[in-house]
């Protein structure tokens, strides 16, 4: 892996206008992705994690957004881009997938017809090459009988093979960068392992740098290089897969880790949670936003933290004022075990 | 295919049936409705009734009545109570007239609506879309009948910009032809442009949050193609059903109005005559003749709406009404 970046974002924050006010979505939010890695963004629903990704691709774009910051993608500046050059980069050099591959597929072109289309967008190829290169992109994500299934319309299609499809038509154009959101939220588990090994594989095989958007660990665990944290419209930890995992610096991470189900400890009487609904981002809470569900809160929470190495390793950031010393003896609920709260 | 076609025949005639028998007994039973007293004239003696009644079959029974009267309809043979004139040669003539009233109004009303719909919901929100929307809620508010005589009046008769009503063949004269269709193709689509731009327009705001348009937006696609050919194509599969059924109704000489206040002497005409004589001859066949229409097109509208929605299989036996 090499340790150039293909996107940097810098201080991405994002603003709707609403009914209720405006809502600040994104608020500072600044990442690198390495040449060929995974990195995943990882958050409860409604962090920020989603908008932040199509913020990059430009589809938050409207007349009720307001958009700041700077990302940069290979050299070309995507926030500042005006429509034509953003149409000439997205489904290009960078691609997405979506959280539904039910609904992401127009019902009424063929499946084929909808990579074709892609393709034609970016590339000078014929029709029949283009249709040539569908069916190999069909066949490489593994759908059987790809010759045959181009003809498909979608509704023939189960969700596991449209979710194959939809990554098929992002890889079509051999982009630099996918990014894909909540991919296998909506499909079964056993499809969900076909289609994070299917990204997997195709990340080692092809070089393709990925964000890849869950709020699933147990996904992030199976093929992330790195992570990041959000929380409230901001990165509140990152660092290596295995930092996050087993030194994870923010009492959110802790409860993120706490509340996955494992097979392999004893059944505890019932699930943990974080106590407490994420606050509403109309009226984000002063100083730390994580403050009002945090049973480790104190004094100086009521300061918002910086983003900075705060345990030592310079590549691994977080946004808690706690010690680090406070924070290994505090998050540990049982031998082995992290969680928010002691049991 | 072949399913689908010997299912339409077979629903087709039970429609028509259905129709014939309720048009034919609603003519019956109305006050006043015996024919053969107002055939008689302003003052008969019962003996005139009596022969009128024999002579035409009003003393039968009432199913003997309607075998007759549907077999004469059948034959050709069906001829007016009051003008004496034959029924199905009146209503050829009349044909022309009114498929050329309704083949270019649909156009119109459908190119306007779309496009009216299409412009609203790209700037909806802003003043022009609130603009239009008060202006295609008045088109929907005026009646025809009004609209029409009012243009046939200032346009036509103060004006003479336009003729003042009536009718020439297309064979005749193409540019005469057009020249008098202008303004009964534009009464008759006011009220549906309204209705199509209003349909259209709330399609196109459902379908552009679908999640596939913004795939197709993620792919790179230009704006212009993302609305035309992921946007619109969706939103216009209901606009197809509702246009295929005004234009039967239209055809089968359901723009009554607009044909009456044109002088245009279509199929709509010749039924507004007939009705206003309770004359049941005429008044039958031309409900017939628009019942047969609104059940053909309906099914090309099932067949068109199968090419526009893969999803929909004609043979499967869910096929939209």
């Amino acid at each position: 892996m090499s340790q150039t970046a293909i996107l940097s974002v810098e201080d991405l924050r994002v603003r709707f206008q609403t009914e209720d006010g405006s809502v600040q979505a994104v608020s500072g939010v600044s990442f690198d992705v390495r040449r060929g890695e995974v990195l995943a963004i990882v958050g409860e629903s409604g962090c920020g994690k989603s908008v932040t990704a199509m913020s990059l691709m430009g589809l938050t774009r409207g007349p009720n957004a307001e958009i700041t910051g700077r990302a940069t993608l290979d050299g070309t500046e995507l926030i500042g881009a005006g429509d034509t050059e953003l149409q000439r980069i997205r489904g290009n050099t960078m691609a997405m997938v979506f959280q539904d591959p039910m609904s992401s597929m127009n019902p009424v072109y063929k499946v084929g017809d909808q990579i074709v289309e892609q393709i034609q967008a970016h590339r000078d190829v014929s029709d029949a090459d283009a249709q040539e290169q569908a069916v190999e992109l069909l066949d490489a994500v593994g759908i059987p009988g790809a010759a045959e299934r181009v003809e498909s319309f979608p509704h023939e299609f189960s969700g596991g093979m449209r979710q194959r499809a939809m990554i098929a038509m992002g890889l079509s154009t051999e982009p630099d960068l996918l990014i894909a959101d909540e991919p296998t939220t909506a499909l079964d588990v056993t499809i969900q392992a076909q289609i994070m090994r299917l990204l997997r594989r195709l990340n080692e095989e092809r070089g393709l740098s990925t964000i890849l958007i869950t709020h699933d660990l147990g996904v992030v665990a199976d093929i992330a290089d790195r992570v990041l944290v959000m929380y409230a419209g901001e990165i509140v930890e990152s660092g290596t897969l295995d930092q996050i995992f087993y030194d994870p610096q923010h009492p959110y991470t802790w409860g993120l880790l706490g509340s996955v189900m494992r097979l392999d400890r004893p059944r505890s009487e019932r699930l943990a949670q974080i106590k407490g609904q994420p606050p509403s981002l109309l009226r984000p809470p002063e100083g730390c936003k994580f403050r009002p569900r945090c049973p480790h809160a104190f004094e100086k929470c009521v300061q918002h933290p910086v983003l900075e190495a705060r345990g030592g390793d310079p590549a691994h950031l977080d946004r808690c004022w706690l010690d680090a010393e406070r924070k290994r003896a505090v998050r540990t609920t049982a031998t082995g075990e992290i969680g928010l709260e002691a049991a | 295919m072949a399913r689908f076609v010997v299912r339409r025949l077979f629903s087709m005639l039970l429609v028509l049936f259905a129709v014939s028998v309720l048009t034919f007994l609603i003519f019956n039973v109305i006050p006043n409705g015996d024919p053969a007293v107002r055939m008689a004239g302003k003052q008969p003696n019962e003996e005139q009734i009596e022969a009128i009644r024999k002579e035409w079959g009003f003393d039968e029974n009432i199913v003997v009545q309607y075998g007759t009267t549907m077999e004469k309809l059948f034959t050709g043979d069906m001829i007016s109570y009051f003008t004496q004139l034959d029924v199905v040669d009146e209503i050829i003539k009349g044909i022309p007239r009114t498929l050329s009233l309704a083949v270019g109004a649909a156009i119109i009303w459908m190119a306007f609506g779309v496009g009216l719909g299409l412009y609203t919901a790209m700037r909806a929100g802003k003043v022009s879309d609130t603009f239009l929307t008060v202006l295609a809620l008045i088109g929907i508010s005026m009646p025809v009948f009004w609209i029409g005589a009012l243009m046939n009046h200032y346009l036509g008769f103060e004006l003479g910009i336009f003729p003042n009503g009536g009718y020439v063949e297309f064979t005749e004269n193409p540019a005469d032809w057009f020249y008098h269709l202008i303004l009964p193709w534009t009464a008759l689509s006011i009220l549906f442009i309204g209705v199509y731009s209003r349909v259209l327009r709330s399609n196109v705001l459902d379908t552009i949050n679908e999640d596939y348009v913004r795939t197709a937006r993620a792919k790179g696609l230009s704006e212009r193609r993302v609305l035309i050919k992921h946007v619109l194509r969706n939103s216009l599969i209901p606009v197809v059903t509702l246009w295929g059924l005004d234009f039967a109704v239209v055809i089968g000489g359901g723009a009554i109005l607009t044909e009456t206040v044109f002088n245009l002497q279509g199929v709509g005409q010749y039924a507004a005559d007939a009705i206003g004589q309770l004359d049941v001859p005429p008044i039958l066949a031309v409900t017939m003749f628009g019942a047969f229409f609104v059940v053909v097109v309906n099914a090309f509208v099932d067949i068109a709406y199968a090419a526009l929605d893969p999803r929909i299989r004609l043979e499967s036996g869910s096929s939209a009404a």
